[in-house]
């Protein structure tokens, strides 16, 4: 049953302001792609589009190769795990799970099989007669992983699930919804705003920024080679250091290769190592997370962040050399392009 | 530092002038119709005496009492089904986004603000034989003339259309408000889900809706049998009785014929009526309810 997406240049306004801006991507059938931005850039909207619940101004959606740009949401053939859930508060968990298919009055010897097979799946089987309210966090949001199962629609569409679970739930929920599409082989579109969700479910993240797509690829891609500096400061915790080639004029051998005069170059905290000679910088803060140590320098006007492995005494205020490969560093042209 | 009995006095002190009037006003009044409910009615020579079931007795055999009971009954039954449904339909509709929503649903609710005689006067006009706005449009139709309010068959169902008119706009401001309160998340998931419209009121929206259809059921009721402004404005209970209500009757009885102690034993028969039915409702419309 599963199948593929394409987004073909969809734009979708609000009055005269884009919410997405001429948005182009594809979802290969069986793939789990998050959408992943800062509040307000376009992704759930993204994610509504698909779904039919908002419709676009203009461009194409299709479904398994089928054109659903105009179609009502329960013709397009997805499912959709909204962040609030949107459980039936009067309906118990049964009745939540076949809602849809009582709706598409499937035979009831089918609906009681697929309630079987979801409820085990997710663990729901004692759970059955209570009503949403007596549930916790994280059963509400399996039972609304189940109504998502139990439809076995083309694709199955996820805005910010996680987001109202606790830290340690989340992590959970996480590998657990991750090992569900897997199982199932479903295309999933995964809408988050927390890059370690897309960084450590997702086949391909797309990340958007303003309503545009700022750069599409999988985890690894994004964070060896972001595309622009938005995409550099966005994932990875803490987020490259980004600086102005002309504060390397000192230690001229740490510029990457190519390097323009007025370019941007990206650093990971990582890539760093404190040496006896490179660039001075001055410690600003230090911070021991037990199996690496955070050190805030400052280069000038601008923090630069350094992530050393073990513990490493520097005093505040202390002088240290920062030294890289210039082969981990990034170019981000200034030009527009 | 102060005693505890004397804050104890404060309070008794600070409460002694609500619950003074609340006893003067209600308590004791309760208490002395259905004392008195027991009694007969005092006369220049003949002094109050007890008189034990007499005067429900002569409710059981006063062939007024039982037809003002069975028009209350109609008058029942004809307003609280329409003018829930039309409650309803109205919340549902100013519910949606449509222009003008907002004067939409400040013309549904007018009827509630406006005061009951003025209203009625209005209606009366509405139902005046043949120069009223009603007579006015059949005759332009083609149609015969009739008395509306002077006919027995007609005048119950014109007071009813008055009351349903009335009625309906307080009741859609409960249910719009609970309306909004349902999260629109739901009405996605279920069009997802492929539900129509119509399956959406009818597995969702309504089932969520109940604990505020049972507390305007219980309403309705209440106003149903306590009807008694617009009677006196438009009918007085005319013709012959047709338009005669429990509470118009009691007031008749009372404040017309002075025979306090009959209205009085005719008071407490309403109020149990309406007690039986309100535990009645509760007792099997809870089990139904889902409160959020």
């Amino acid at each position: 049953m599963t199948q593929g997406l394409l987004i073909d240049h969809v734009t979708k306004l609000w009055g005269q302001t884009p919410a997405v801006a001429d948005a182009c991507f594809e979802v290969p059938a069986g793939q789990f792609v998050a959408l992943l931005g800062p509040s307000g850039c376009g992704k759930s909207t993204t994610l509504r589009l698909i779904a039919g619940l908002d419709t676009p101004s203009s461009g194409r959606i299709l479904i398994g190769g089928r054109d659903v740009t105009a179609l009502a949401p329960a013709q397009r053939g997805i499912s959709m795990v909204f962040q609030s859930y949107a459980l039936f508060p009067h309906l118990n968990v049964a009745e939540n799970i076949i809602f849809g298919l009582k709706v598409r009055k499937l035979p009831r010897a089918e609906r009681d099989e697929r309630l079987a097979r979801a409820a085990s799946l997710l663990g729901l089987k004692a759970l059955l007669d209570r009503k949403p309210s007596q549930l916790s966090g994280g059963q509400q949001q399996r039972v609304a992983l189940a109504r998502a199962i139990v439809a076995e629609a083309a694709v199955c569409l996820m805005d910010e699930p996680l987001s109202n679970l606790d830290a340690q739930l989340r992590l959970e929920m996480r590998r657990e919804i991750r090992a569900l599409q897997q199982r199932l082989g479903m295309t999933m579109v995964y809408v988050t705003h927390d890059q370690v969700e897309a960084m450590t479910m997702a086949d391909q993240i797309i990340l958007m920024n303003g309503g545009h797509i700022e750069q599409i690829g999988t985890p690894e891609e994004l964070y060896a080679s972001p595309r622009t500096p938005f995409a550099a400061g966005f994932i990875g915790t803490p987020p490259m250091n980004i600086v102005h080639a002309s504060f390397l004029t000192g230690a001229p051998h740490l510029l990457p290769v190519g390097a323009a005069a007025d370019a941007l170059i990206g650093v990971r905290p990582e890539s760093v190592r404190i040496g006896p000679a490179g660039l001075a910088a001055q410690v600003v803060a230090v911070e021991f997370l037990g199996s690496d140590t955070l050190i805030e320098t400052r280069l000038g006007a601008i923090s630069f962040v350094v992530r050393a492995p073990g513990k490493i005494s520097v005093a505040r205020d202390e002088t240290i050399h920062l030294d890289w490969r210039p082969t981990d560093a990034c170019i981000f042209d200034t030009k527009p392009h | 530092m102060i005693r505890p009995a004397s804050r104890a006095l404060t309070a008794w002190l600070l409460l002694a002038p609500a619950m003074t009037f609340l006893f003067v006003f209600t308590h004791w009044p309760a208490l002395a119709s259905l004392m008195e409910s027991f009694m007969s009615t005092a006369r220049p020579r003949r002094p109050s005496r007890f008189v034990g079931m007499d005067n429900y007795q002569q409710a059981l055999s006063d062939p007024v009492f039982w037809k003002s009971l069975t028009n209350n009954l109609w008058f029942a039954l004809g307003t609280i089904p329409a003018s829930i449904a039309l409650a309803l339909l109205m919340a549902i509709w100013v519910n949606d986004r449509l222009p003008g929503r907002t004067f939409a649903r400040m013309a549904y609710f007018t009827p509630t603000i406006l005061p009951m005689i003025a209203v009625a006067n209005i209606w009366l006009f509405f139902f005046t034989p043949q120069y009223g706005l009603i007579e006015q449009i059949a005759s332009a139709l083609g149609l015969p003339s009739h008395n509306w309010l002077g006919s027995g068959d007609t005048a119950l169902g014109a007071v009813i259309m008055v009351a349903i008119w009335k009625e309906a706009g307080f009741f859609m401001i409960f249910y719009l408000a609970a309306l909004q309160a349902i999260s629109p998340v739901l009405a996605e998931a279920a069009n997802l889900e492929g539900a129509s419209r119509w399956t959406y009121f009818r597995r969702v929206q309504f089932p969520l809706l109940m604990p505020t259809t049972l507390f305007v059921l219980i309403n309705a009721v209440i106003n149903a049998f306590r009807m008694v402004d617009h009677i006196i404005v438009m009918t007085r209970g005319g013709p012959d009785n047709a338009t005669a209500l429990l509470m118009f009757y009691i007031y008749q009885v009372g404040f017309n014929f002075w025979d306090t102690a009959y209205a009085a034993a005719l008071t407490t028969i309403l109020i149990v009526m309406l007690a039986l039915i309100a535990l009645l409702q509760y007792g099997w419309l809870e089990r139904r309810v889902h409160y959020q």
